[in-house]
């Protein structure tokens, strides 16, 4: 083929070409071809579009990179992939409904964007004294259940997407026993709207302590096995030492917050800075190292797991002798039901329907007002904000005095820190970039919501 | 496979078409398509516990020129419609595709201006699954329904033939709700 | 008990502000009529003449306090001072580049424990560029932009809403600025907060706030080619009608419901 042939007899591309150079269609089944032109041109660049659809982008992100050879010079991230218009969605449900929509957005951590909502919807109502302490340390229990199986994933898919499948199935099976913890409490494995502006959904069920004192059993050894397959594993160090480097200054001008910005040094974590739902007063330590690299954030979300251990263990210790309700006093705002676990997931107990429809009126049409209108929020805005897996997780509530939330926005830590991509991906070669994503740990979900 | 369509009908023929089906069936290369929170549970389904590398399906294609079963795991936005169609397209047929999860079904909960309202406005699906998000067990059933639907498609006429059947039997299900009969 | 739930706490504590007493707020524009979103049965609830107004636009008096209360001077004068000062209070040296505070914030609200600053927007930039630098303020993560739309505050129907956050000095302030619908313009905070760079982009998909100054304000999230702005009050939720077993179930935003 002659250096004048046109590879496209259709030139759909003249503009940009006088602009950008050649441009190539690949179509398919064609890689010679443009192989051979563009040895004729002489032209190392090369542009290639990865994702949104692709296995090792952590979901429907798209990444547009300038390669020289296997440099990386320029990259650019494309999202909206999975915007789904939670934000807007709220606004047309009521407020205790809200958390069913919430619960979809991050939906590798479901607890933690419940607990942001509920936590900036009780702030809205003044109301964050009167949540039963019960229904804190279940909170907290739930979410750092939940911050293991999220760091499970973040690593697990790590390995998946470095190629090492062994790690993978391991992470993957460890999550299943912590999402059995959830079904067995909540009634579902993911997405459990469980956590509801001023308590939880329902009380723990008879057994379910026990149930995670065998996972707390469990669990500390299959950490230690996880951590002998990687921590000195020299695939795995040639792959995570000095990659992707980020310091504690491009952290702060890019906002990141969360494993990332601990592993720069910076003991920032918003359950010891700005606790909420009690986390003063549990002992625990903030994980951090100071490689500000992809093997130091895999070493805090290590250690974050086996802090996490430990305050699941205070919680179960203080489960077993604070007693009470798990719903706010205030018959205005707190759910009229007793909820209670049945053969087709949760639901009003029997003893409640019983009660509602055959002994009290009042009762009926309490919960019927309260379940179809919702409670009325003071109008005003809060934010509200929580250390979910990935970040600072806030919650900008709006309310107009209304039964449905005027405007709910929602900062995803994902959001946020996927914009430092190209700052760490850009100079490096095109196999780190993956190890750069996969470090940030983004859910497409919560990117997008 | 030129031969299936050349081969006369009769006796010989569905014993084809069950070969065909049976070796179609045995080993599905899933595109890994996920999107959102049923991604995770696709994953989940093949952790040890759940381990769809028991039906060959270990191999997930990262290609879709390799793939014959495109997962759909996940609410589809409008902005993910036009890549998912072209993912599609570029599977090698036969093809097969399961709607999971109730959004990518309906649109489910995610009834706005973000989302297509079921993901057959843009490709033909062959099982819908429910649930939000449905559990690994439910989507090992929605395999084993597809399975069999493999096994049992024919070939060639007998393809049509079947395809004018089932549009036949669809056409005059219950309810007649809003087709003139109410 | 009645007495003491929140929404009449509330109602109360703000009834007895001087400035929103219950003259001036019949005064305020109507934020909605009725009570149910019924738009095509009608109304038989009997709550269809209901008015509801929007709230008046109150400052907050002195002393601010803190996050706990507003007993006592707290936090929050401290970081009204501090900003006073850096910016300079009215009459400062006239060859000063800034702002003054009184020219720059419009009014100051504690509310619910936080701190807001309604910022004009043509010095937002300079604000937020002092809130970052300043040694006694130090705000140097921000935490997104949200924006929200209020079609019936005419002349200020866009909000911009930044959080900032001092590591420093672990306080959170939010600052709020307002453009009107005809010229939906807010000067960009990626100059000084290079994190602001997305959520403006999203602000602008999302509501059609223009960021002047921003790199490459484009959509983020909804196609390159999508026609409005979905998350405006004015947008329409988008659902389409379910039929479910012959009956037919509007979209969530054109069904009945209380509001």
């Amino acid at each position: 083929m002659s250096p004048s042939t046109k590879y496209t007899e259709y030139d759909a591309y003249a503009a940009e070409e006088a602009a950008e150079g050649k441009v190539f269609d690949v179509g398919g089944q064609d890689w010679d071809k443009v192989v051979g032109a563009a040895e004729d041109l002489g032209d190392e660049r090369l542009v290639v579009n990865m994702g949104p659809q692709h296995p090792s982008t952590h979901g429907v992100l798209r990444l547009i990179l300038t390669l020289d050879g296997e440099t990386v010079n320029e990259c650019r991230v494309g999202i909206g992939y999975l915007h789904t218009g939670i934000e807007k969605n709220m606004e047309f449900r009521t407020w205790t409904q809200g958390t069913t929509f919430c619960t979809r957005m991050d939906y590798l951590a479901p607890i933690f964007n419940e607990t942001a909502y509920c936590l900036g919807v009780e702030k809205l109502l003044g109301v964050t004294d009167q949540v039963p302490e019960r229904a804190q340390i279940i909170r907290v229990m739930m979410m750092e259940l939940n911050r293991i199986s999220s760091h499970l994933v973040a690593i697990a898919t790590f390995g998946l997407e470095l190629g090492a499948t062994t790690v993978m199935l391991n992470g993957f099976i460890e999550r299943e026993y912590t999402l059995d913890l959830f079904e067995e409490i909540t009634g579902l494995r993911m997405n459990m709207a469980y956590v509801r502006p001023g308590g939880v959904a329902q009380d723990l069920p008879s057994g379910a302590l026990s149930s995670v004192r065998d996972y707390l059993d469990r669990m500390p050894k299959r950490i230690q096995a996880l951590r002998k397959l990687m921590d000195s594993n020299p695939v795995y160090l040639a792959r995570t030492k000095d990659i992707a480097y980020l310091d504690l200054t491009g952290c702060m001008a890019m906002g990141i917050t969360g494993p990332m910005l601990r592993a720069t040094g910076l003991p920032w974590d918003l359950r010891k800075s700005q606790p909420y739902c009690g986390y003063e007063t549990y002992d625990f330590e903030v994980a951090t190292q100071d490689t500000s690299d992809v093997y130091g954030r895999y070493l805090v979300r290590m250690q974050e797991m086996e802090e996490s251990l430990k305050i699941v263990e205070q919680c179960v210790e203080r489960l077993q002798s604070v007693k009470g309700p798990v719903m706010i006093e205030d018959k205005k705002i707190g759910w009229p039901a007793q909820l209670a676990i049945g053969a087709d997931g949760m639901g009003n107990s029997p003893r409640h329907i019983a009660h509602i429809m055959g002994t009290s009126m009042e009762a009926l049409i309490h919960h019927f007002k309260l379940v179809t209108e919702g409670f009325r929020v003071p109008a005003g805005q809060a934010y509200a904000a929580i250390e979910s897996p990935r970040g600072e997780l806030g919650v900008h509530v709006v309310s107009d005095g209304g039964t449905r939330p005027y405007r709910v926005h929602f900062r995803d830590p994902s959001f946020t820190n996927l914009q430092a991509t190209p700052a760490m991906a850009e100079g490096g070669m095109i196999a780190d970039v993956i190890a750069a994503v996969a470090s940030i740990d983004p859910v497409m979900g919560g990117v997008d919501r | 496979m030129g031969l299936e369509e050349k081969l006369p009908s009769g006796f010989l023929l569905t014993t084809v078409e069950q070969v065909a089906g049976w070796a179609r069936k045995s080993s599905v290369w899933p595109a890994t398509f996920g999107l959102a929170c049923c991604a995770i549970e696709m994953m989940a389904t093949g952790d040890p516990r759940h381990d769809f590398s028991r039906w060959g399906m270990e191999r997930a294609s990262a290609t879709p020129r390799q793939a014959d079963l495109m997962i759909v795991a996940g609410r589809v936005s409008q902005k993910m419609a036009p890549v998912l169609r072209q993912i599609y397209d570029q599977m090698t047929e036969p093809k097969w595709v399961i709607a999971m999860g109730v959004c990518a079904s309906s649109g489910g909960m995610f009834n706005n201006y973000a989302i297509v309202q079921g993901v057959d406005h843009i490709v033909p699906v062959d099982i819908y699954l429910p649930g939000c998000p449905p559990r690994p067990e439910m989507l090992l059933d929605a395999i084993l329904k597809l399975h069999d639907k493999i096994q049992n498609t024919k070939l060639g006429p007998q393809r049509a033939k079947q395809i004018e059947q089932l549009e036949e039997a669809k056409r005059r299900q219950l309810p007649l709700l809003g087709q003139g009969t109410l | 008990m009645s007495s003491q739930h929140p929404e009449q706490q509330a109602e109360q504590a703000a009834d007895q502000l001087p400035a929103h007493s219950e003259e001036e707020r019949k005064e305020q524009p109507v934020a909605r009529m009725g009570m149910f979103g019924a738009k095509t049965t009608g109304d038989t609830s009997g709550y269809g003449g209901l008015v509801v107004r929007q709230s008046p636009k109150v400052s907050t008096p002195r002393p601010y306090g803190g996050p706990e209360g507003a007993a006592e001077a707290g936090v929050f004068d401290e970081v009204a001072d501090e900003l006073e000062r850096a910016l300079g209070g009215p009459g400062s040296s006239p060859e000063k580049a800034g702002p003054d505070f009184g020219d720059a914030i419009e009014r100051v609200v504690v509310d619910r424990g936080e701190m807001t600053f309604f910022v004009k927007r043509e010095h937002l930039a300079a604000v937020a560029r002092t809130m970052r630098d300043e040694p006694s303020l130090r705000f140097e993560l921000c935490s997104g932009v949200s924006g929200v739309h209020y079609p019936q505050d005419t002349g200020a129907e866009l909000h911009s809403v930044v959080h900032l956050l001092s590591i420093t000095h672990n306080r959170r302030v939010r600052l709020e600025s307002t453009c009107p619908d005809a010229d939906p313009h807010i000067p960009s905070l990626v100059p000084v907060y290079p994190t602001a760079d997305w959520h403006e982009r999203e602000t602008y998909d999302f509501f059609g706030i223009v960021y002047d100054g921003h790199p490459a304000l484009t959509r983020i999230e909804m196609p390159d080619d999508w026609v409005g702005h979905p998350q405006r009050k004015d947008y329409p939720l988008g659902g389409i009608p379910v039929e479910y077993r012959g009956a037919e179930i509007p979209p969530p935003d054109e069904r009945r419901s209380y509001v």
